[in-house]
């Protein structure tokens, strides 16, 4: 079987424009919504209590309102978890009561509603740790950002570092474009997501490179744009191969995670699609208006023939 | 040309044989078993107490499966869940009599299933988190100013001694929040104040400064004294919360420090939230009250009258009935410390407690008035109280510093002082983060983490089967290898697994898989350009090598990025995500080469190799 039989390059850097323009409304738009909408944060990040509450038949969430209001907390959030008979109930932190003072008020209150309602999970994080995560998150980000430019750096050239950098910081953006758009929840694993992708969507951008600096060694007679649209045109059924097989398997945790990893999963198939729009039209085409020359990749363009190191000299024709 | 030296084989032979058997224990499950831990730091469980288990058991007609003592801790195991309760009965009825006065704790427990000689090669299975097994989860954070605060005021009670000592005249004595504020009228009498400060406390640092007409001497605790005052409040905290949790008895509970002023706390199985919480936020009081030592008093010591009126009757710990006077003199919080020790004279065992400057005062009253009598010192836990200890006053006590000693050994001093500090915790505690995951949503957990993994497992692999042909073939063997190495390692680490660190393993074989792609393609490609069968396989995977570590690299940086800041969900997530990026360069790129090399090395003219279609342009 084969998918992909292209003989010809395609041109992807003679729409380099284009596709970039496209890109960058799309990362405006997800800045507009994060700033306009914002995120929807757990419990973790935002300091409360969350209490999942499983009945044994379909619950009715007003009436799951009712009840916690009569004992008199405000601003408390009611929704199905999952199935109809599970409920999540998320609460903001009540200052000079203890959560579990709180977790045990609700449940008995519900408990007389309803015998069958069981406690099935609790969580509550006091405000000070989350902005601790909060902080954290931001240094995971930044450390990972740092990191993988200076591996690129050193495997490649400062001018593919930065390109793949801004390529994969962008689809982390839109990433929460999407989750601020849709209010979805944000949570510790969804964070991990975020980042794992980060990482994932790089290495996309990186088997790109490295097929460009083979092909600068190889076919010394095409221009730059000649040699990357060849690069990609090379990489693509690698590309869409590998997202595949690594989609099959979100999609089989969006699936069959349930819906604590609903979210994560979610998380990585936006990641996954955003991280081949970027890899293969925008990380390419920085690196083209950045400059990339063959002289950037090989260090020692006047080698003697018959060279030992050079790529050039023996195995390909 | 694709041919492996021996070598190589072998490690690929090795890498399978221990994978296998490290991955062997998780498919055996758990069975019901009775754990026997110390309830006591003063009790060892031993090769006699495991006597008395058999005993007990043998007495009530019941045979253990397997009967373990490791790490101070013994471990039977049932095959049965009613037996298991059974033998938590006799066991119980055998080694703690009394149950307010447990020294042993004992616990229902899961064991795994795994043979014997799994367990000699120290083969268990995946440590599961507390959301895939159900329990709780707390942190706890130390508040540390009122540990420095308390320290302080201690201090400053000792300046006040110290400068009567030594004759120096001041103007008063105050704590401003953690600082000690002395005043003096001259500046001759601040720097004598100073120079004996500084030779007597070395936590201290002091500043001098004017003050209106006055002169303003202020001492801090220095910040490697501070950070000595905060290890101890929560060495001290984790102590008391150790005590306290054995009466739980959880089988396995975890009691860590986090950082520098957290406590993480997490107790498997438990469901019992409320208890948990009530045991761990428990405060202990402690009270110093005289002993009643009229007739009236000993004839009711020994049972033979009524308790007279204003007094009360409590235990010894040995089980001595003590009569003490209603009236409180002193109570835990004017108690700064209780260290074990010797006296100074006799070598004998003691307990040494400080007192602050309030306590002080009224000790060194109470015992100028009460020479040859007797103090009880007592803990009061749960609205019950017990005494502690009850030494009799030989002299009067000033400057707060009072010696138990007399008929301890080193381990009841130990115990005496840690009871004593469990009266007065170092430092207030709060709980800042709390989790409780029942045993069904545990189980349910389990259940969705395995079908993600196992639904998009056969997914990939069915695809790759039906694309690259044989090749496919090759890689999704190399998968399973990848599955097998992870999880051979995280029982090996044992690294705790939870329902993120399940979505990781998820993620990791659909990423691993990209490498294996990868050399397929590579090998497609130089088939496509005309190159034989054995050379195409070779440059396939020479080639795709130098970008498989380019890759995985820079995933590795994101996992560890995650591992480094992430606590939590995000701390499990990344555990795993690091660790199946490196068994999977093992397994996509040397493990398949190595399958590959034994198809197809071996034929020296080779006319085609089954990855699928390879077309001519």
């Amino acid at each position: 079987m084969e998918f992909f039989k292209i003989r010809k390059d395609i041109p992807f850097m003679k729409n380099a424009v284009v596709f970039n323009a496209i890109s960058f409304v799309t990362f405006l738009a997800a800045v507009f919504f994060l700033f306009s909408r914002g995120l929807h944060l757990s419990v973790e990040f935002t300091g409360g209590t969350l209490m999942e509450v499983s009945y044994s038949q379909p619950a009715d969430l007003n009436a799951v309102r009712n009840q916690i209001a009569k004992i008199g907390f405000t601003d408390v959030q009611v929704q199905n978890f999952g199935t109809a008979r599970d409920v999540m109930i998320r609460m903001p932190a009540v200052k000079g009561q203890s959560s579990a003072q709180q977790s045990e008020q609700v449940l008995t209150a519900l408990k007389e509603a309803d015998a069958t309602a069981q406690l099935r999970r609790t969580e509550f994080v006091g405000p000070q740790v989350g902005d601790e995560l909060a902080a954290d998150g931001l240094k995971a980000l930044a450390f990972v950002v740092i990191g993988i430019m200076i591996y690129l750096a050193m495997r490649f050239e400062w001018k593919f570092a930065v390109a793949a950098i801004i390529a994969n910081l962008h689809d982390v953006v839109i990433i929460l474009g999407f989750f601020a758009f849709f209010q979805w929840e944000f949570s510790l694993p969804v964070l991990a997501a975020v980042l794992a992708v980060l990482g994932y969507s790089v290495n996309e951008s990186v088997v790109i490179f490295d097929r460009i600096r083979e092909n600068f060694r190889r076919y010394r007679k095409m221009n730059t744009v000649e040699i990357i649209d060849n690069a990609i045109t090379s990489t693509i059924s690698r590309t869409i191969i590998t997202h595949g097989c690594t989609q099959l398997m979100v999609l089989s945790m969006l699936l069959f995670g349930g819906a604590t990893l609903h979210y994560f999963a979610l998380a990585l198939t936006i990641g996954i699609c955003f991280g081949i729009y970027s890899s293969v039209f925008v990380a390419a085409a920085i690196a083209m208006w950045l400059g990339i020359r063959r002289e950037d990749l090989i260090k020692t363009p006047t080698k003697v023939a018959g060279d030992p190191d050079d790529e050039n000299s023996g195995a390909v024709v | 040309m694709n041919r492996y030296p021996f070598w190589k084989y072998a490690i690929i032979v090795i890498a399978l044989l221990i994978g296998s058997i490290y991955t062997l224990p998780n498919f055996f499950g758990e069975a019901p078993a009775v754990q026997v831990s110390a309830g006591k730091s003063s009790v060892k469980v031993d090769a006699a107490v495991q006597e008395r288990v058999e005993q007990a058991l043998k007495a009530a007609n019941l045979t253990p499966e397997v009967l373990t003592l490791d790490n101070g801790s013994l471990k039977v195991r049932f095959d049965n869940t009613d037996n298991q309760l059974k033998a938590k009965d006799a066991i119980q009825h055998a080694l703690v009599p009394d149950a307010n006065d447990a020294s042993y704790v004992v616990a229902l427990n899961l064991l795994a299933r795994s043979p014997a000689w799994l367990t000699a090669l120290n083969a268990s299975p995946m440590y599961l988190g507390l959301d895939l097994r159900g329990g709780v989860h707390f942190m706890l954070q130390v508040d540390m100013p009122a540990a420095l605060t308390k320290k302080a005021e201690s201090l400053a009670g000792d300046i006040r001694t110290g400068l009567r000592e030594k004759n120096v005249r001041h103007s008063g004595i105050s704590r401003n929040g953690q600082t000690i504020e002395v005043r003096f009228r001259d500046m001759a009498t601040l720097e004598a104040a100073q120079r004996v400060i500084q030779d007597q406390f070395v936590d201290l640092q002091t500043t001098s400064a004017a003050d209106g007409a006055d002169f303003k001497l202020s001492a801090t605790i220095n910040p490697v004294a501070a950070r000595r005052v905060q290890e101890q409040a929560i060495k001290q905290n984790i102590t008391t919360l150790h005590n306290r949790i054995n009466e739980l008895g959880v089988a396995e509970p975890v009691i860590q420090q986090q950082g520098t002023d957290r406590i993480v706390v997490q107790l498997p199985g438990v469901q019992d939230t409320a208890k948990a919480k009530d045991i761990l936020g428990r405060t202990a009081t402690l009270e110093i009250r005289m002993v009643d030592d009229s007739a009236e008093a000993r004839s009711a010591e020994l049972g033979n009258g009524p308790v007279p009126f204003g007094t009360e009757r409590f235990l010894e710990r040995s089980g001595q009935a003590v009569i003490v006077k209603k009236q409180v003199i002193l109570t835990g919080e004017n108690l700064t410390d209780a260290q074990p020790g010797f006296d100074n004279q006799t070598q004998e065992a003691a307990v040494h407690l400080t007192l602050d400057a309030k306590g002080a005062r009224i000790f060194k009253d109470v015992t100028r008035e009460s020479v040859g009598k007797r103090m009880a010192i007592l803990l009061f836990e749960k609205g019950k109280g017990e005494v502690v200890t009850a030494p009799v006053i030989r002299s009067e006590i000033g400057g707060g510093r009072v010696q138990i000693s007399g008929r301890m050994s080193t381990v009841e001093a130990n115990d005496t002082a840690l009871l004593l500090r469990a009266g007065s915790l170092a430092a207030p505690m709060e709980i800042i983060e709390e989790r409780t995951i029942g045993p069904s949503l545990g189980a349910e957990n389990i259940a969705k983490g395995f079908d993600s993994v196992t639904w998009g497992f056969v997914a990939v692999t069915a695809f790759m089967c039906v694309y690259y042909m044989l090749f496919g073939v090759f890689s999704s063997v190399a998968l399973a290898v990848n599955l097998l190495l992870l999880v051979a390692v995280l029982s090996m680490l044992q690294a705790t697994l939870t329902l993120p660190g399940m979505a990781a393993m998820a993620l990791v074989l659909g990423m691993a898989i990209d490498a294996n792609v990868l050399i397929n393609e590579r090998v497609r490609e130089e088939l496509r350009n005309g190159a034989s069968p054995q050379s195409a396989i070779h440059a396939g995977y020479d080639r795709a090598w130098a970008t498989i570590l380019d890759s995985n690299v820079t995933t590795l940086i994101a996992g560890l990025a995650l591992l480094a800041f992430g606590s939590g969900p995000v701390r499990g997530f990344a555990v795993v995500h690091c660790l199946g990026i490196l068994t999977s360069m093992f397994s996509a790129v040397f493990f398949s080469r190595g399958l590959v090399n034994v198809w197809y090395g071996r034929q020296k003219k080779l006319q085609s190799v089954s990855i699928g279609t390879v077309w001519r342009a």
